[in-house]
């Protein structure tokens, strides 16, 4: 046998394997007023058909919507890896005539995700955590704006520190080239100047190859992405089929790069950053929730002072960031102190036990 | 020939007769004709035109709607001069500003003889807000005062010989082309405003949506409109007659709200130079039926309604607003107005020019 083969290499496969058994769990969320092609995008991106049923209210019926979160749940399996997909729809945000405070609900929902895991990670049965974090946000932007509206900049503020945002220009058939470029770059110049962070692509490996490189730099400047979505197949006139849009003036086909980015947004989403994105979620995102939770119960007095120093650091809108239940944590940790000082208290009478037969054994020994 | 934009002075033009029906000529009196011969009633209707391009027109159209939805450049194509100045599209200096504001710019315009002066009232602010609550109050007050100005022309005792016409004769309203139905705030602004101004609807950039959904997107915003009793321009209880009515009822029923697609750029195409939007998968051709209802907007607002539309905002708008003016002033100190503004003792009499 090969002295210097350990065999660790195959340790990949073995994770592999065994994620690959357990499944993965991925949950998105759409975000963006209504008509910007949010759903039909999403059944493009993963080939389902989870809107069918749905039903558009009118415009009345709107008049005193409130926003909902919607959860549709599905389970893809491809090449034997199953991922269960969860999606979480915002109806009605941006419809109303006054949508000050819309965003409220959505960011209220993820930090009780955050606070769910929180529990859960806490909890003595650790085997079945189900995470139900939002592990990414793609939020639509409207092709026929300038650049981000006010209602856009004041979403994303909320939840950038929440979420991984993946902006996205919805509908993007309506804008000709120079137009989609000219929007991206007030896109990025306002994202910039308002200090949203959206998710990050991490940096290729230095050792990949320069076409990786290439393609990899040139999807990162293509954010936001510009997509168009269907699930209708055109066939043009002996080509082969398509999914696409077929107008008077031609056929716009989502697959080809020179229409739009869909393309590119699947390739990062689902091929290359699934589970990035979870990891980003989980060590960044999480973890800097938790940190404040714990933080803001480990010094009551000093907690409004610090948060809210904290929000005025992080947003300059004036809505505070809803608080958790603290009272609710807080009796959490109690109890799960009180369980660890039982399980000590029991460690030490079975190490006294132990130390006390011991002692008999060798006194027995002795005698 | 292409309207040369002059920078005039300001046009004023004529209170408008009452509506003649030039289209269709009078029956001939059944005189013994040999006796009379030809007297040369119908050169009448020659004599008008004339005066009317020698005094030229007012016109005045007001475009409501979220911005970016491509107004500036749809009253451009419209009338293919540079009449709406766009807002820069890409300037990172402009702001969208908090609340709705009021802009009128004039032209004159000149085609064939005839003068236009046109006047183009934006209203920057329009439903961009997070809070829209209200924001047509600025718009319907502007549409006011315009009925109140010409109503204190009118009242006075030594009158203009042409009193200036500043009301909005149209308003074209952008829906945005969701696909879906109309946003709460299209319902709201068009409730409120159907009853005092002119509405024409219209689908802005039009060129997002298919056939099918085109279709299907028309009809729902038709029902809509028709459930909550919004009457759009042109109205089924102003038809005078039923050559109007089946006229606008096709109008009405099958091709409003027009989508329409604006640009001020030109390809070429088969040969010609045509109004379009190249994008990778094809050139959209503004004035192609196939593609939108550019052109059918086009005919329907200058070609054909035009001095439609500006009788019905002489004669139905306007009275309204005055009627309710006189009455309210009944209850008022004399010499008060509502605006704040000091009017002059409402005569007793009804006012002579009443149509």
């Amino acid at each position: 046998m090969d002295k210097e083969y350990v065999g660790f290499a195959a340790l990949p496969n073995q994770l592999h394997r065994k994620s690959v058994k357990k499944g993965f769990d991925f949950t998105l969320m759409v975000a963006g007023e209504s008509g910007l092609g949010k759903s039909t995008l999403i059944n493009s991106l993963f080939l389902t058909n989870l809107y069918e049923d749905r039903q558009v209210p009118e415009a009345s019926a709107r008049l005193t919507q409130t926003l909902t979160i919607e959860r549709r749940g599905v389970e893809i399996e491809e090449g034997g890896v199953k991922v269960k997909l969860t999606l979480v729809d915002t109806p009605g945000f941006g419809d109303s005539v006054d949508c000050s405070d819309c965003w409220l609900p959505v960011v209220r929902f993820i930090e009780e995700q955050f606070e769910q895991y929180l529990r859960d990670e806490s909890g003595l049965n650790r085997k079945n955590i189900q995470d139900s974090r939002v592990h990414c946000c793609l939020y639509f932007i409207s092709p026929f704006g300038r650049g981000l509206r006010p209602l856009d900049v004041a979403f994303l503020r909320a939840v950038h520190e929440k979420v991984n945002i993946i902006p996205v220009i919805g509908k993007a058939d309506a804008l000709m080239p120079k137009e989609t470029q000219a929007l991206k770059q007030k896109i990025r110049d306002q994202l910039k100047e308002e200090e949203i962070n959206i998710y990050q692509f991490p940096e290729c490996d230095s050792d990949e190859d320069e076409d990786f490189k290439r393609q990899d730099a040139e999807m990162k400047g293509s954010i936001p992405f510009a997509v168009v979505g269907s699930c209708e197949v055109v066939r043009d006139g002996g080509t082969r089929p398509v999914r696409g849009r077929r107008y008077s003036w031609g056929t716009v086909e989502v697959e080809n790069p020179q229409h739009c980015d869909f393309l590119n947004l699947r390739r990062m989403l689902v091929q290359t950053h699934l589970q990035d994105l979870k990891e980003v979620t989980h060590d960044l995102l999480y973890e800097g929730y938790r940190a404040r939770c714990l933080q803001s119960l480990a010094r009551p007095g000093a907690r409004d002072r610090t948060s809210r120093s904290k929000l005025s650091r992080q947003s300059a809108t004036e809505i505070p960031l809803p608080m958790l239940p603290l009272a609710e944590t807080e009796k959490l940790i109690r109890e799960k102190d009180e369980e660890l000082r039982r399980m000590q208290e029991m460690l030490e009478k079975m190490q006294a036990q132990m130390q006390q037969s011991q002692a008999q054994g060798e006194q027995s020994d002795a005698l | 020939g292409l309207p040369e934009t002059r920078t005039d002075t300001a046009m004023s033009e004529l209170v408008p007769e009452p509506r003649p029906k030039p289209a269709v000529p009078m029956k001939p009196v059944s005189i013994n004709s040999n006796l009379l011969g030809y007297i040369g009633i119908d050169t009448i209707i020659e004599q008008m035109r004339k005066k009317t391009m020698k005094t030229g027109f007012d016109f005045n159209i007001m475009v409501v709607g979220q911005s970016g939805l491509g107004k500036s450049t749809l009253v451009n194509t419209l009338f293919k001069s540079q009449v709406s100045r766009k807002a820069s599209s890409w300037n990172r200096e402009e702001k969208i500003p908090k609340t709705v504001e009021i802009k009128a710019i004039g032209h004159v315009i000149e085609e064939g003889g005839v003068k236009m002066k046109l006047t183009v009232i934006d209203t920057p602010g329009f439903g961009d807000q997070i809070n829209n609550e209200n924001c047509w109050e600025p718009i319907e007050k502007y549409i006011n005062e315009q009925y109140e100005k010409f109503l204190k022309e009118e009242v006075n005792i030594a009158r203009k010989k042409r009193i200036p016409d500043t009301r909005v004769h149209c308003c074209l309203y952008f829906i945005s082309p969701t696909g879906h139905s109309l946003r709460p705030l299209d319902l709201e602004f068009m409730k409120h405003l159907s009853k005092v101004v002119n509405i024409i609807p219209v689908i802005a950039k039009a060129d997002t949506m298919t056939l099918e959904e085109k279709s299907e997107f028309k009809q729902r915003v038709r029902k809509e409109l028709e459930v909550n009793g919004i009457e759009f321009y042109p109205q089924k209880e102003f038809d005078e007659d039923l050559e109007d009515k089946t006229e606008n009822d096709k109008i009405r029923q099958e091709s409003m709200p027009f989508a329409v697609v604006g640009s001020d750029k030109e390809y070429q195409v088969n040969g010609k130079r045509v109004l379009g939007r190249k994008t990778p998968w094809g050139i959209i051709e503004v004035e192609n039926l196939n593609h939108c209802e550019f052109a059918l907007l086009r005919d329907f607002v200058i070609r054909t309604h035009l001095q439609d539309l500006k009788e019905v905002t002489h004669n139905i708008h306007y009275e309204t607003y005055r009627a309710k003016r006189l009455n309210d002033n009944g209850g008022l100190p004399p010499g008060e107005g509502l605006l704040g503004t000091v009017l002059p003792p409402v005569p007793a009499t009804p006012c002579p020019t009443a149509e």
